[in-house]
């Protein structure tokens, strides 16, 4: 029976090439497997209920297709099977929730040791910061914007004068320690998007999102926007590389601070305003 | 569910209320085009619900060619690229298939179904038509205005939707929202009268639970669209709003191109909020009334009763019900309060319950059934595939911490096409074919109905299954170009040109489709009243095409559930819902 046929081999088809396709998520590179090993899990049991519904459909188009003479049965329900069927269903499904909502869990607690760092979104670059010597960010306002201060930093916060600013530039992470990545935007929604950290949140105008990671390898990874922010949507891209700790220190040495490029900006200006005299 | 006959039934006359006159057309004018008959308002709806498809079927195609061959076409920026993007989504759900299920199949079947002469309020009917034609007019007026449609996706997300950075911030995206506070004028006119009709206007003997179940999930998706279109509207207004007037339901102090703007206050994620309330909602005020319509097609052509009918009904009811909290699911990276996820994971996946019930119900009709494998069937089996397929990696996103790095990339694409677009449009077209009889008198061609299934049904499973291993992969959707990157292998770009050319073959092949209908209406074969042998009440009609009024002089009276399919003992195998119990013809020797 062709048709049989065709809506077993759908079925099949689908498994081979879950199999064999080579498109397959990037390997991961911070602490999120948990993440990797329930979307497994997850497909454990819809691949069986997949498989196993288009079996059976296909298995009854090819018993009891019309021919001469066949009558179909009577029967309305069959309250015993469809509780089982519920019921089973109902196990299923907890066997995805559970291991989901764990993680969940893991998700939203930040440990205590993450340093806070912070990603700045904005149609359509991205600008990262960095606690200073005091470990802590200073606060930010979108009204403090401006020329010499394009994130928006309170200048009267001691905070905020020694967090490292880089602007088009790069994200450099250090390997094996947790960061809670603060989200902020200061225009539309975006998304900090590294398809390798498997975490992602959007950044939304008026509030601070966050999430958090620990990086377990090095490399150079890309940056996208995964939230729809405008024409450039598709080209607003950086790159994060995770390091080992003492690259990630001599990067960290060559950064500059708020207070250094509020007041290069200021002399710059100067000079410029004084003709250079 | 067996309706056991009973003395004296025969005697009950049929109720029909003596001074309740109908609208009586007098001229050309208002028996065509200014009609208060709901079959002709359906047949309106479902050509203008067709046409403006027809848009956003070639806007998928341009879409497809700027993903399939990246600059290669000129003519496709990345401005257009969203405004596509954009228009092809609102159109497909809104304008297409809410109205195409409710406007078209609603107003064609309800009355028919449940025994009644028209509409209960027939000139609203008419006005809800009108207002929709208006709504859609709107809606394509937005490709001529200047600075061409809205670019902000389908979602609209303020602050993005209505500030420089995106395209059609104009007029687009003013004509967009008008557009959609009229549709939902006119859907609350139509809706309100599905309700009363199938709630007030049923004929003696039919019970809810003797609905068939197209009634069933066109009515509590109506209910639905009812409690849910409003969140839509309201966020509609105050967006209008926030763009016109410049206040802040929306808008948190923020820099527009470097400027600071004089908004503050208002919260994007409200507008999310709200929209998904609406969203959510609106996925299954498509799936019900496909759940509903395929049932029976399943059941008719399978010649056998749709199993666990009274499970089948309450499983509709509880999808319903359950929608209505589901909704921050799709918020789940957005930034909203995090502990939300725990709840909305959880009610998400509890409405795989009853939705898996109807899957199971709908493959163990079939089991021992006389399975005709005519167009409409082949359609509904079409269905189950890509629903069942959708619905599964719908547990993927719905489940929280599974959906953050999936969301926002091609797999929540792949998944909502699968499961709300191919899925009902699998319906869809195999309710053409099954009641195409009865609306125009003629059958559709067989031998194009079967090569426009399989072309479409593989064709839309190769386009879509294959996808959502690109999303898997981190590709992001609404990406004009994906660009250079370390993890997007040039293997993924020949995946993307293959979906090209599969989706633009799909689409080329609906064109028969087209022609048959077409075709069709003038040699194809005759159909007679009901040639598929069907129970339910549509297919008893004296004339058909049914005549205005529907039933001649008496209402149909009914006296059993809409699945007598092969009962024992019966001569035929079936028995419709408007036989008596006497009438009934058993087998010889069969006879108690």
């Amino acid at each position: 029976m062709a048709v049989a046929l065709i809506l077993l081999l759908v079925a099949i088809g689908s498994v081979l090439f879950h199999i064999y396709s080579p498109w397959w998520w990037t390997p991961i590179a911070t602490n999120w497997a948990y993440i990797d090993h329930t979307i497994n899990i997850t497909f454990w049991i819809t691949g069986f209920v997949f498989v196993a519904v288009i079996a059976f459909m296909a298995y009854c188009v090819f018993r009891f297709h019309h021919k001469e003479g066949r009558r179909a049965d009577y029967n309305p329900e069959n309250k015993r099977l469809e509780w089982w069927l519920s019921v089973g269903t109902g196990v299923g499904v907890a066997a995805m929730l559970a291991p989901g909502l764990v993680v969940w869990h893991q998700f939203v607690t930040v440990p205590a040791d993450a340093t806070e760092i912070e990603v700045m979104g904005q149609q359509w670059q991205w600008s990262f910061r960095l606690p200073g010597k005091d470990g802590k960010l200073g606060t930010s306002d979108v009204r403090n914007i401006a020329a010499d201060n394009p994130m928006g930093l309170n200048r009267d916060d001691a905070h905020a004068q020694d967090d490292v600013v880089i602007e088009n530039g790069d994200l450099h992470l250090q390997l094996g320690k947790p960061v809670k990545v603060l989200l902020r935007s200061v225009d539309v929604l975006h998304d900090f998007y590294v398809p390798e950290f498997r975490a992602k949140m959007d950044m939304v105008p008026g509030m601070v999102t966050y999430f958090w990671i620990t990086p377990i390898r090095t490399g150079t990874f890309d940056v996208l926007c995964a939230e729809l922010c405008g024409a450039a949507h598709y080209q607003m891209r950086s790159k994060v590389i995770v390091d080992e700790e003492r690259e990630y220190h001599a990067w960290l040495e060559q950064q500059k601070t708020f207070a250094e490029l509020s007041s290069a900006k200021a002399i710059v200006k100067a000079t410029y305003q004084s003709g250079g005299k | 569910m067996v309706d056991i006959p009973y003395e004296g039934i025969e005697g009950i006359p049929p109720a029909e209320v003596p001074d309740v006159e109908l609208y009586h057309p007098r001229s050309w004018w208002t028996r065509y085009v200014f009609s208060q008959d709901a079959k002709v308002i359906a047949i309106q709806y479902s050509l203008t619900a067709t046409a403006i498809g027809l848009v956003a079927l070639v806007l998928s195609w341009l879409m497809r060619l700027q993903l399939g061959f990246p600059g290669t076409f000129s003519f496709i920026d990345a401005n257009q690229y969203l405004q596509f993007i954009t228009m092809h989504g609102m159109i497909m759900v809104i304008y297409l298939l809410t109205a195409l299920f409710l406007g078209g199949f609603g107003n064609y079947l309800i009355p028919l179904m449940v025994g009644a002469r028209d509409m209960v309020f027939p000139y609203v009917n008419m006005l809800s038509y009108w207002v929709y034609l208006l709504a859609v007019l709107v809606l394509a007026s937005t490709f001529f205005v200047p600075g061409g449609p809205t670019g902000a996706g389908w979602t609209l997300y303020p602050p993005q939707a209505i500030l420089s950075g995106t395209p059609g911030q104009d007029w687009g995206i003013i004509l967009m929202m008008s557009s959609l506070i009229l549709f939902i004028i006119g859907f609350t006119m139509g809706g309100l009268n599905y309700v009363v009709t199938v709630l007030q206007a049923r004929t003696r003997g039919m019970t809810l639970m003797r609905l068939p179940l197209t009634v069933w999930g066109i009515f509590t998706a109506t209910v639905m669209a009812l409690l849910a279109f409003p969140a839509l509207f309201v966020a509609s207004v105050m967006l209008l709003l926030d763009r016109l007037l410049g206040t802040s339901f929306f808008m948190p102090s923020l820099v527009e191109m470097g400027q600071l703007s004089k908004h503050g206050g208002g919260s994007p994620l409200l507008f999310q909020h709200l929209f998904w309330f609406f969203g959510h909602p609106e996925v299954y005020i498509v799936a019900l009334p496909a759940f509903g319509i395929v049932s029976d097609l399943i059941s008719t052509h399978a010649r056998k009763n749709i199993f666990g009918y009274r499970m089948m009904v309450w499983a509709i009811v509880a999808i319903g019900a359950l929608s209505f909290i589901v909704w921050a699911h799709h918020m789940y990276v957005s930034g909203m309060f995090p502990q939300f996820g725990y709840f909305f994971a959880t009610t998400t996946l509890i409405i795989a319950i009853p939705t898996a019930i109807k899957v199971y119900n709908w493959v163990l009709t079939l089991w021992r059934g006389d399975i005709h494998l005519r167009v409409p069937m082949l359609f509904a089996l079409g269905f189950i595939i890509t629903f069942v397929n959708g619905g599964l990696t719908g547990l993927f996103l719905g489940n929280v911490v599974v959906d953050v790095p999936l969301s926002d990339t091609m797999f929540v694409v792949a998944h909502f096409h699968m499961v709300m677009g191919v899925a009902p449009i699998m319906v869809v077209l195999g309710a053409i074919y099954h009641w195409y009889p009865k609306v125009t008198g003629r059958m559709l061609n067989d031998a194009l109905g079967k090569f426009h299934f399989w072309v479409t049904f593989l064709g839309a499973y190769l386009i879509f299954f294959p996808m959502h291993y690109l999303g898997l992969l981190g590709v992001p959707r609404r990406y004009f170009e994906l660009g250079d990157t370390s993890f997007i292998p040039s293997s993924a770009h020949s995946l993307n040109a293959f979906i090209s050319v599969v989706a633009l073959t799909v689409g080329f092949s609906q064109m028969v489709f087209l022609f048959n209908l077409a075709w069709s209406l003038f040699k194809g074969e005759a159909s007679g009243g009901n040639p598929w042998r069907a129970t339910t009440l549509e297919w008893q009609t004296p004339e058909t095409p049914p005549g205005h009024g529907n039933w001649g002089k008496e209402l149909p009276v009914v006296y059993r559930w809409a699945y007598d399919y092969s009962v024992p003992g019966a001569a035929e195998d079936f028995i419709p819902q408007n036989q008596p119990p006497r009438a009934t013809q058993l087998v010889q020797g069969a006879a108690s």
